[in-house]
């Protein structure tokens, strides 16, 4: 048989289409990996995997918690307890959203050794909801009146404390001064005095102290950390994180139970020493809104962007900070700012230069918050080289007039528009024949996934960690250093709000720079000396 | 009427066409090891979204990657080279069944990562019924290895 060309041509004519197709495609897909690997090569980060934490063996801890009102329900499910009527509740969610992992992710959480020994709350309904839901015949839980009858009782080994901010101090100096170890929620202190007092009850004690910055656990901060330190971004000179609700839940205002009289709430050892008025159930259920137990947006949501930053960066406490805003969204006797500006500056802080000597230092940390607006602003790390959004996810943007991308940029290797790196720890990224990848989505092969293929809340890996310390030594990742830091910095954003000035950190007296005629904790604790007069009033 | 030969090379053209659109996606996930379909998958959206889902599942989403890649390599094969050309026609017709039933362009659904607007009909239902033509109208023949196929039978049908 002999073929013509003709034949060879209508015979095998695919032949030559496959092999330019499949060049092509293997070309491209190649040639992409190399470019892309070139600059991971350069950037050479490490994403961080989960730390890993010495087990708690032995005799169970026993924990009491102090104030078991929505945070501290949250906590103890952080600890492996949930009460009846949040199981209820989520398996109605469950129902309605298939999607709503809240309760699988508590179900296959792991089993701390802990045994659940105490509850002191000063209102009835909670204190008795808690023995109701975790007490049993083998655990009996007891309720203890005051925190003082509980860290003295002998029955408890280690204290939670989820109360109003005015409460913390105290009752964390009085359970450390008694060897009684202490997980509080933050900030924590209330004032300038107790933040000392604080640091010095917990250098001296031998009980393990922590602060509940649960965000210190999560994995992308981390390899944030290393991306930082390997000089990636190059100097950063401005950091822009915000604070974006707009719902009640958000703005404070929760739920008035109907449970609540004077009867079944101590009022009087709620106020301690905040301004003795009469029972009032709005300041009692939302404490947030007055100065005299909280301390509004900077002690409540500045506190954990100044922490996750300073976990990342570590660049202390401000030099000075200068705060402003007012009660513009919530008029409802709240005398706690609800949008909020403030700047803390850091003259001397640097993260790294690729440019010449001495041409950078310095930085400016802005946080922006408003409670009338739920606009997902992210939280921006700026350098000189690069742009890093921060959060749950990290994307890296070269700068167009960065030093050390210089090349690369020029070479068209790298682009502005385009992350050179991203990390992702619960990764979903698309793919189809008919849909054009998107080189946003990232890189399989650096993403982190949620550990052991499980979600993981990371109020359970720092209260696991605060455990893990108390059973076999060393350091918690937020311990009273780091408190103090972020007390001292949240004071500061209140103290220049309320005063309408500057206010200056002196770091070798490690102290707050006086300003003549005025007594610092007593501003910060008054309703009345609030000079910067923007609040709105009903 | 049009010549059947002129409508088989057209028809021919639009094989080689949808060859080329799946040899090339095929190649581009066969040399990059980081790609998965998970995220296509586990994010499935319509009333299949329970199926899908659960191809995304771990321990078989190596398998269905594979599979996928293996079949869009087979599709483009044979469509390019003109043989076996039902066969691969009919796989065709099954994966883009399956692409556009994980993500249809239903009122309603939002359409994630698309470009273009959708309403019932999307480019995979489009490339779809391309396949099913090709699958009446075998045109390996005309243009492809099937045409050797032919020529013998017509140096047999002359003896």
């Amino acid at each position: 048989m002999k073929w013509t060309r003709r034949d060879l041509l209508k015979g095998l004519g695919g032949l030559p289409i496959l092999g330019a197709v499949w060049w092509a495609g293997a070309a491209t897909t190649v040639g992409k990996r190399k470019q892309r690997n070139q600059i991971l090569e350069q950037l050479n980060i490490q994403p961080s995997l989960p730390p890993a934490v010495m087990g708690i063996s032995g005799k169970p801890i026993r924990v009491g918690i102090i104030g078991f009102g929505i945070r501290g329900e949250q906590l103890c499910r952080a600890l492996g307890f949930a009460t009846k009527e949040w199981i209820e509740e989520m398996k109605l969610e469950v129902q309605e959203n298939p999607n709503n992992k809240g309760l699988e992710d508590f179900l296959n959480q792991e089993k701390l050794n802990v045994q659940l020994a105490g509850v002191c709350d000063i209102f009835d309904y909670r204190a008795e909801k808690a023995l109701r839901s975790f007490s049993s015949e083998n655990n009996k839980i007891k309720r203890f009146s005051t925190y003082k009858e509980m860290i003295h009782s002998g029955e408890i080994d280690a204290v939670v404390i989820a109360t109003p901010d005015h409460w913390h101090a105290p009752m964390a100096i009085e359970a450390l001064e008694n060897g009684i170890h202490v997980y509080v929620e933050k900030p924590m202190t209330h004032t300038i005095e107790e933040t000392y007092r604080l640091r010095d009850a917990a250098v001296q004690s031998r009980a393990v102290f922590a602060v509940g910055h649960q965000h210190r656990q999560t994995l992308s901060f981390r390899t944030a950390k290393d991306i930082v330190d390997k000089g990636t971004l190059g100097h950063v000179s401005l950091i822009q994180t915000n604070t974006n609700r707009n719902d009640d839940n958000g703005a404070w205002n929760y739920e008035i139970m109907e449970q609540a009289n004077p009867d079944s709430i101590d009022w009087e050892q709620f106020l301690g020493t905040a301004p003795q008025i009469p029972f009032n159930k709005n300041h009692f259920f939302r404490w947030r809104k007055w100065w005299s137990y909280g301390s509004g947006l900077s002690g409540d949501l500045l506190t954990h962007d100044y922490d996750r930053l300073n976990c990342v960066l570590g660049m202390g406490i401000p030099k000075s900070v200068m705060a402003s805003g007012g009660v513009y969204t919530h008029i409802d006797g709240r005398n706690v700012p609800d949008v909020m500006q403030v700047n803390m500056e850091f003259p001397d802080f640097t993260t790294g230069s690729n440019q010449i000597k001495g041409k950078e230092k310095g930085m400016t940390f802005c946080y922006s918050a408003t409670l009338g607006n739920g606009y997902n602003r992210p939280t921006v790390l700026m350098g000189h080289d690069g742009t890093m959004e921060f959060g749950n996810t990290l994307t890296i943007w070269p700068d167009g007039g960065s030093t050390r991308y210089a090349t690369m940029l020029e070479e068209g290797k790298m682009n502005p528009m385009v992350p050179i790196y991203q990390y992702n720890p619960g990764n979903n990224s698309l793919d189809a024949v008919s849909s054009a990848t998107s080189q946003y989505f990232a890189d399989k092969g650096l993403m982190w996934t949620y550990i052991d293929g499980k979600r993981v809340d990371s109020t359970f890996l720092h209260m696991r960690e605060w455990l893990s310390v108390i059973k076999n030594g060393g350091l918690v990742s937020c311990g009273i250093n780091e408190g103090f830091e972020e007390a001292i910095a949240a004071h500061m954003a209140g103290l220049s709000w309320k005063l309408g000035r500057r206010i200056s950190w002196d770091a070798n007296s490690e102290s707050l720079v006086p300003i003549e005629g005025i007594d610092f904790d007593e501003v910060l604790l008054s309703n009345d000396m609030i000079t910067n007069h923007f609040i709105n009033v009903p | 009427m049009y010549k059947k030969s002129r409508i088989e090379w057209v028809v021919a053209l639009l094989r080689v066409m949808i060859g080329w659109h799946f040899l090339y996606e095929g190649i581009l996930k066969l040399y990059n090891p980081d790609w998965t379909a998970f995220g296509y998958l586990a994010s499935s959206q319509g009333p299949f979204k329970f199926l899908f889902s659960a191809l995304a599942n771990e321990s078989i989403i190596h398998w269905i990657d594979t599979l996928n890649i293996v079949t869009l390599l087979v599709v483009g094969i044979t469509l390019l080279l003109g043989i076996f050309e039902k066969l691969g026609a009919l796989l065709g017709i099954g994966l883009l069944a399956m692409y556009y039933l994980a993500h249809p362009p239903f009122p309603g659904l939002t359409q994630l990562n698309v470009e273009g607007n959708y309403w019932l009909v999307n480019k995979n239902l489009i490339e779809l019924v391309a396949l099913v033509v090709i699958y009446y109208l075998p045109t390996g023949q005309r243009f492809g290895l099937n045409y050797f196929k032919k020529s013998r039978n017509v140096k047999m049908e002359v003896k």
